[in-house]
């Protein structure tokens, strides 16, 4: 059953095209992630979802609910994480937390809440002294008090530590675990590749590519590396079909090629005629990140007729 | 219920801001005792009234103000301009809920600020208070607070941060508290539109008005008030003067208030 909808989705502001004819579904229980560079359209998009701007044209539906109309009811079955940082500084921790779970009518238990995003020993500081990913776990505690179906986090990571990043991490995954719908959005892949089981990519306003993140670089993937170590130049016998695609620099030859597996069964058998060790041969994919990259910088070049 | 427990929240709030303190609370009480001080606590020429019993209705006027209008335009706006407004709206909380709680929590705070001036004044100062005009003085306080903060949620809406809303906000409280018979007693001797220049706007009605619940050159119950010559004083056009400006306001503030800081 799908937690969220959306189709043919617009919005523009001040004649600049924000969301162009988005599309995409999410699914109850996963986690997706809308990936894309700064402007691409995420935070428009997410915001359309939570019901804080209105669409130009399209249909959005949230939890079955329709955001423009039926606000009121979403926002009791939803929490939130926005982009940036909103607390106030004079309160502690846990009147923070207090003061939100006062809110809606079934909320979790704040000691418990306090434990979760880890901040129970601190809960007693005020707010403004916080460091900037605890302030983050805070707000991610005021998204879950609420006991909501679907968790909205936009940029959740964006300007932390590695260390806070990962802790925030882990939260999202036992959020999550826990059968919450989360819809994320990042720019950076290594955060979509480990907690989205499902991801779009984003840019312009329109979705570059969308899947599982496996699928996602199956499909994408155009090229594979293989690489072994060679002194200065090609050995000889080296087979002449991989001669013109191999370069050899900086003491290692590499073959850039579309389907690895004949290429590495005809190095194969010939290192095992000529005795030639092969033991360092290693192949590599495109990474997730390779293609994000690629799509992302084929997208922008491509001149956009729909913007001024 | 939610409205009650948002107040209180905001109550919380207040008392940490050591600085909206003392100004809401404390330059009221400042200001009488000092200007007690340096006018001398005597009768005031043409007037017939210590000054104590000028300035304490003066000053607890300016409290209300200071509450209502300054504190809550300020606190609006910065909690704007760090998107607690935009997240507040991101809850099940109903907008209203979140803008009366504000409004209460600052009548609170107003009434306090009254309440300590007038007990300063009365305690240290002699001040006579006229009991059977305090229902009349909390008609007048209520409407003067309502109708200030009507105004403080206008200047919000109309300014974009939280430093232009300060420097709006005092600059039209400031000059106006000087011809609105706050900071300064009327005398015989300033030039006749000082009091013409007040009457436009509600801050010296306000005055005015609460201040006759503390004038014993009238008779009256404080609603009407006749003098010795019998000829009756009626609160009712400043009333009317208040409400107008609190409605007007009130709809200003309604069409352009948002809850998101607009970016620069």
């Amino acid at each position: 059953m799908s937690a969220i909808s959306v189709n043919q989705l617009c919005k523009s502001y001040d004649g600049r095209q924000a969301v162009n004819e988005l599309s995409f579904e999410v699914q109850k229980g996963e986690t997706f992630a809308l990936l894309g560079p700064n402007g691409a359209g995420k935070t428009t998009t997410i915001e359309i979802l939570e019901g804080y701007r209105k669409a130009d044209s399209g249909r959005v539906c949230v939890l079955g609910l329709n955001p423009e109309t039926q606000g009121a009811e979403l926002k009791r079955r939803t929490g939130l994480v926005l982009q940036t940082t909103a607390l106030e500084p004079e309160l502690t921790i846990r009147e923070t937390i207090t003061a939100f779970a006062r809110l809606y009518r079934e909320p979790r238990d704040v000691g418990a809440v306090l434990v979760d995003v880890n901040l129970a020993h601190l809960q007693d500081n005020r707010v403004g002294i916080l460091s900037g990913g605890q302030k983050r776990r805070l707000e991610i505690a005021l998204g879950i008090v609420g006991d909501p179906e679907l968790v909205f986090l936009d940029e959740p990571t964006t300007g932390l530590d590695p260390e806070a990043r990962r802790k925030i991490w882990a939260l999202i995954q036992r959020l999550n675990s826990n059968g919450c719908t989360i819809v994320l959005s990042s720019h950076y892949m290594d955060e979509v590749q480990a907690l989205a089981s499902h991801m779009a990519i984003m840019v312009d306003g329109q979705i570059a590519a969308e899947g599982r993140p496996l699928d996602l670089q199956r499909q994408h993937c155009t090229h594979a590396t293989i690489r072994f170590d060679a002194d200065g130049k090609l050995p000889a016998g080296f087979p002449a079909k991989l001669a013109p695609v191999t370069e050899v620099h900086d003491g290692h030859a590499e073959l850039v090629v579309e389907d690895p597996i004949p290429a590495l069964s005809t190095l194969m058998s010939w290192a095992q005629t000529s005795g030639y060790d092969l033991s360092s041969v290693s192949v590599t994919r495109q990474s997730l990140e390779d293609i994000y990259l690629q799509l992302v910088s084929q997208r922008q070049a491509k001149p956009q007729s729909d913007t001024p | 219920m939610m409205l009650v427990q948002e107040a209180i929240h905001q109550l919380r709030l207040f008392t940490r801001r050591p600085a909206a303190v003392f100004f809401v609370v404390a330059m009221p009480l400042v200001l009488l005792i000092v200007l007690t001080q340096l006018f001398g606590n005597e009768k005031i020429q043409g007037l017939g009234l210590n000054t104590a019993q000028f300035y304490t209705p003066a000053l607890a006027v300016f409290g209300v103000v200071m509450a209502c209008f300054t504190y809550l335009a300020v606190s609006t706006a910065t909690a704007r301009d760090l998107g607690i407004l935009k997240r507040v709206r991101g809850t099940p909380m109903p907008p209203w809920v979140y803008i009366c709680a504000r409004i209460m929590a600052v009548s609170v705070i107003a009434f306090i600020s009254l309440l300590l001036v007038i007990a300063t004044g009365a305690l240290a100062f002699g001040v006579e208070i006229i009991w059977e005009r305090v229902p009349a003085a909390i008609v007048v306080a209520v409407t003067g607070a309502l109708c200030f903060a009507s105004l403080g949620m206008m200047v919000t809406a109309l300014f974009r941060s939280s430093e232009t809303v300060q420097a709006a906000s005092s600059a039209a409280i400031m000059p106006l508290a000087f011809v609105s018979d706050i900071f300064v007693r009327p005398s015989t001797e300033t030039s006749e539109w000082v009091p013409l220049i007040g009457n436009l706007f509600p801050l010296r009605h306000f005055s005015v008005a609460f201040q006759r619940a503390f004038d014993y050159a009238y008779e009256g119950n404080g609603f009407a008030l006749p003098d010795a010559d019998g000829v009756v004083y009626s609160i009712l056009p400043h009333m009317g003067v208040m409400a107008l400006w609190g409605i007007g306001a009130a709809i200003i503030a309604a069409r352009f208030f948002r809850w998101e800081a607009r970016a620069i």
